[in-house]
């Protein structure tokens, strides 16, 4: 009698127990979904369904209007890579674009990094002076210096004289591109500065008292010491300006127009275009989708590539 | 590190140099006060005149305080809504460990690699099946999901260095998890919250093209819509054109200097990470 008696008791507490986990378990999930719900579901409703939709439209026809949408397989690729040419010259643009506007903007904000770095006086008020251009964004800078190449340029030209203010900055095809470039430079060398600012900080002196001591010349001790230590910075810095020259959007739309003569137009503005000038959304879904797939190999070949020479330093 | 002449002649480089780089704004500031005949004779001259009446047309064209009012609400509503979810998220993403977590932030960071115009054509469309298309509020929804994955990236890196003992006693003590989260864990974060918002709201006050797709009302207009929009009329009119930059980069320039220090330190934190 009294052992079906313990074993009722036992069975009906296991049955509370497992009850009273399971309650905490739904808790916890419900605690779960409350916190990161809302954060998952805009992030999955406002990127992801319309990164999904893209693709899909990619293969589509689709004109932005009509209801209907004609499945086209990998027609809109196919006419990209083989019969649009202004999307190949626009790649070409951004490609050349990014590269020597990655490698301007870091060697005069590193540059100005390694000059803030000394003890000066106005150290403070410098960096603001560098910074600033960065926080105006890229469509009022862009109207800016095209005020400063068309009007500005030429008034500094006409009291010196100096042919590089003479040139006809935004009406030609080459001194355009330099523009751009320019302009993109003044916007992110501060930010650059501030980077790399932060890294040299971080390098212990002593070190440096030991080179001065064994001899080594400023060039050298920049070259064998500083520069090794603070790669990390190089490689955030060239991941932030890649993906920002090769997106560039704004700056391109009102300092040039993508002109003179479509030479300056960046893949970004090409996409514009496509999809909401001539309503292409079809054409212009699959340009974005390349646009992607460019933008992630770059990034990621980059960052294998100065990851790989951290750890060889 | 000592003053020495060395240091002395790199000063004078450099204020020679910062003043170079700021030559830009001389010319917009002095052009933006002088009638349109007399910049085309003399940019780089101060104005003869000192007209401020430039700024009075521009103003009204561009119906200046409701363009203002209209950014500001955006910004300032976008960053309240990123801060809320992003740390929340952030935190117990942190605090319960395995692998669907794991799955979660992997997919939230490696979002961030794919450029506005790959979801901006559908975007459009979807916006408009959901009905927020052209309203402020839906622009806001539209910024909380284009800036949770850097937010929450940011919140996620630093939540990890907030020792947990803390919210063990508080537990301890029966607060609830909302409690514990919002008395005890958020102002702990605090630092973190001020480089989120500062990256936000840098990015948000001086977005050009979500505004452009989003917003057809110009009475909806934000103040680089508001800019373009006066540019695309006023073409070559360099005497309003400049008044208008001058209006439009003011608001950012005196936020940037007022909080500068946090500005530059927020900065070069949330680029490291």
């Amino acid at each position: 009698m009294e052992s079906t008696v313990v074993t009722k008791n036992a069975k009906a507490n296991a049955k509370v127990e497992t009850r009273s986990t399971k309650k905490i378990k739904l808790k916890r999930i419900l605690s779960y979904a409350a916190f990161v719900g809302p954060a998952l579901l805009f992030f999955i409703v406002i990127q992801i369904i319309p990164f999904i939709m893209g693709i899909y439209y990619s293969f589509t026809s689709w004109n932005g209007i009509s209801s209907s949408i004609e499945w086209v397989g990998f027609e809109n690729y196919k006419r990209i890579f083989t019969n649009d040419q202004r999307f190949f010259d626009s790649f070409l643009f951004t490609t050349k674009f990014m590269f020597a506007a990655v490698l301007i903007s870091n060697i005069i904000g590193f540059s100005f990094a390694l000059m803030l770095n000394s003890a000066l006086k106005t150290r403070n008020l410098l960096r603001t002076a560098f910074f600033i251009p960065n926080v105006i964004g890229g469509l009022l800078l862009g109207f800016i210096w095209q005020f400063i190449f068309v009007r500005g340029f030429s008034a500094v030209g006409e009291l010196t004289n100096i042919s590089f203010f003479l040139k006809p900055w935004l009406g030609d095809a080459t001194t355009a591109f330099w523009g751009i470039v320019i302009v993109f430079a003044w916007q992110i060398s501060g930010y650059m500065m501030v980077i790399y600012i932060a890294a040299l900080q971080g390098v212990d002196s002593s070190l440096l008292e030991a080179a001065k001591i064994d001899g080594a010349n400023a060039f050298t001790t920049l070259r064998k010491i500083i520069i090794p230590l603070i790669l990390p910075a190089f490689t955030i810095c060239f991941f932030l300006t890649i993906s920002m020259a090769f997106k560039i959007f704004d700056l391109n739309l009102s300092l040039t127009g993508g002109g003179p003569f479509n030479s300056t137009q960046s893949v970004a503005i090409n996409i514009y275009q496509e999809a909401f000038t001539n309503n292409n959304y079809g054409i212009g879904s699959a340009k974005s989708i390349l646009f992607f797939l460019i933008v992630a190999i770059f990034t990621t070949v980059q960052v294998m590539i100065t990851k790989k020479k951290e750890v060889e330093a | 590190m000592k003053y020495t002449k060395k240091t002395f002649v790199v000063e004078i480089i450099a204020i020679c140099i910062a003043i170079l780089f700021l030559v830009p704004f001389y010319f917009v500031i002095v052009n933006s006060l002088k009638g349109f005949s007399e910049i085309l004779i003399d940019a780089a001259a101060l104005p003869n005149e000192w007209l401020f009446s430039n700024y009075v047309k521009v103003w009204q064209i561009l119906d200046f305080p409701r363009a203002f009012f209209n950014s500001l609400v955006i910004t300032v509503f976008s960053n309240i809504g990123l801060v809320v979810i992003s740390s929340m998220a952030a935190w117990k993403m942190v605090r319960t460990p395995g692998k669907f977590s794991k799955i979660l932030f992997i997919l939230f960071v490696s979002a961030m690699v794919i450029p506005f115009q790959t979801v901006m054509i559908p975007l459009v469309k979807l916006g408009g099946m959901l009905g927020i298309m052209n309203s402020i509020p839906g622009i806001i929804i539209m910024y909380f999901g284009f800036g949770v994955p850097l937010s929450l990236f940011l919140y996620h890196g630093f939540v990890k260095t907030v020792p947990i003992e803390v919210e063990e006693s508080a537990r301890i003590d029966g607060c609830s998890q909302f409690g514990l989260f919002w008395r005890i864990v958020f102002p702990l974060l605090k630092p973190i919250t001020v480089t989120v918002i500062i990256l936000n709201t840098l990015w948000i006050w001086n977005d050009y093209l979500l505004p452009l797709l989003v917003l057809q009302d110009a009475s909806l207009r934000t103040i680089p819509l508001a800019t373009s929009s006066f540019f695309a009329q006023y073409t070559k009119q360099w005497d309003m054109g400049l008044a208008a930059l001058v209006l439009g980069i003011t608001p950012v320039i005196i936020f940037f200097l007022f909080l500068q220090k946090h500005i530059i330190k927020g900065i070069a934190s949330g680029s490291i990470k």
